[in-house]
């Protein structure tokens, strides 16, 4: 039996193998997506991204236990960067949130982020997909630590959630652009520290200055101490106020379609290049080119224009 | 494009509260190239096996200095022969005596570090023994 209907049969270990021959870049695990497929759509993706050291996992492990309480099961799929000089990584998302491991409720998955930008790995959205495909009623996406600009989880969750912690900068920092623009809901972790509310109140700033102030969802500024389970109980009622508008208003619609349309490109642009780049490697064209440039008798777009014509049978 | 990168859970069974090695091994397998994914101290064998299950590691690296080795080692290799997970490769480290090496092997440890061992060491043994499952 192929992997993805052990998994439908609520199998363990196929579902982490296909994790795995996915982030390994398998293509045989792009058979066993197909067949998941249509089993996708139930899960309520929550979003959570913010600096490191924030509190990202601890407070995935309170919201894991929050919603496990009311009864949902919960998969987690968190990310830590890889290292850049030796493809290694340590993935210490767990550390925090382990106590959950043998919950048969709850499948935790650490990914590193092999190189992509943007805040997750190449594999969240198909690892996303498995656990949605194995029933999992929430499925929580932790980014790597962000800065400013890594904000490709917008588009990979239906409730995106900021946290901040005080004492990160001033309030220019506030109306800068980038992730501040993204979240559904804010959170103030570790608010228990002396500066916590007026981090508070430069956020609710912020969002008065939003344009769109009073359309649509208003993004609230939240306080947790995720390491003592304060706050929790309201942002997890936070979460499901969003899911609830996402669908009374039809704000879901415009959102899903936007998440597919980007889920599809990023298909075709990876089996395109795949396709194409390992043609050109294994024939020495690759070579060729690149030796090419070095002496100038070459230029990289003509090389470009060329393999395009030849590999798509397009006329540029 | 396809390659299997090594998957590695280094992990710390039991009531001991000292992780120093624990961390200064999964910083050895980080600059072998290897994915290590760490769990943090104070964990049930059941938490184990489940998390390597979950994470589809090819092997698990347990540190104990708590004088429990004899109970929980042979443990985690019990649960995981009970999940049918057996080919993830289990072994462990820490403060051991001789004695026991051949007890915990064997239960199912395929080797023991002690005090002493360099990190090259380790690294070569997995580099040796452990080979991404295909």
């Amino acid at each position: 039996m192929a992997l993805a209907e052990k998994i439908l049969t609520g199998d363990i270990r196929s579902a982490a193998r296909l994790m795995r021959d996915i982030d390994d870049g398998f293509r045989s695990a792009v058979d066993e997506l197909k067949i998941l497929y249509p089993h996708t759509g139930k899960a309520f993706i929550i979003g959570i991204t913010g600096p490191p050291g924030a509190g990202k996992s601890t407070l995935v492990d309170q919201i894991t236990a929050a919603y496990r309480r009311r009864g949902k099961t919960v998969g987690i799929v968190a990310i830590d960067p890889t290292s850049p000089f030796t493809g290694g990584a340590i993935l210490g998302d767990r550390i925090r949130m382990n106590r959950h491991a043998d919950d048969p409720g709850v499948f935790i998955r650490s990914l590193a982020t092999r190189g992509h930008l943007g805040g997750l790995s190449r594999s969240t959205g198909d690892v996303v997909n498995v656990l949605d495909a194995m029933g999992m009623d929430v499925v929580i996406v932790e980014t790597v630590g962000v800065g400013q600009d890594e904000i490709d989880i917008v588009s990979m969750a239906h409730t995106t959630t900021v946290v901040m912690v005080p004492g990160l900068g001033d309030d220019i920092q506030a109306i800068k652009a980038g992730i501040l623009e993204i979240g559904d809901v804010f959170v103030v972790n570790k608010a228990d520290r002396a500066d916590a509310d007026r981090t508070v109140r430069e956020l609710a700033t912020m969002l008065e200055m939003n344009p769109d102030r009073g359309k649509g969802w208003q993004p609230k500024v939240l306080k947790t101490e995720a390491s003592r389970n304060r706050g929790i109980e309201e942002l997890v009622d936070e979460f499901e106020s969003h899911r609830v508008y996402l669908h009374e208003s039809g704000a879901i619609h415009h959102l899903l379609e936007e998440k597919n349309a980007k889920q599809f490109l990023e298909i075709l642009r990876e089996r395109l290049f795949s396709d194409v780049f390992s043609h050109i490697e294994v024939n020495g064209r690759f070579r060729e080119i690149v030796a090419g440039m070095m002496t100038r008798e070459k230029d990289p777009y003509s090389a470009v224009e060329e393999i395009v014509a030849e590999r798509l049978r397009f006329d540029l | 494009m396809a390659e299997r990168k090594l998957r590695i859970m280094v992990a710390k069974p039991g009531l001991d509260g000292h992780d120093r090695g624990a961390k200064i091994i999964a910083r050895a397998f980080r600059d072998a190239g290897f994915e290590v994914i760490y769990t943090g101290l104070h964990q049930t064998p059941e938490q184990i096996v489940a998390a390597a299950i979950q994470e589809d590691v090819d092997c698990v690296a347990l540190s104990i200095l708590s004088g429990a080795h004899n109970t929980l080692l042979p443990r985690v290799c019990e649960l995981i022969r009970e999940k049918q997970a057996d080919d993830i490769i289990i072994f462990g480290g820490g403060v051991i005596p001789d004695d026991d090496i051949p007890g915990l092997k064997a239960a199912g440890l395929k080797e023991i570090f002690t005090p002493g061992t360099s990190t090259e060491d380790i690294v070569k043994w997995v580099r040796d023994n452990v080979k991404p499952r295909a």
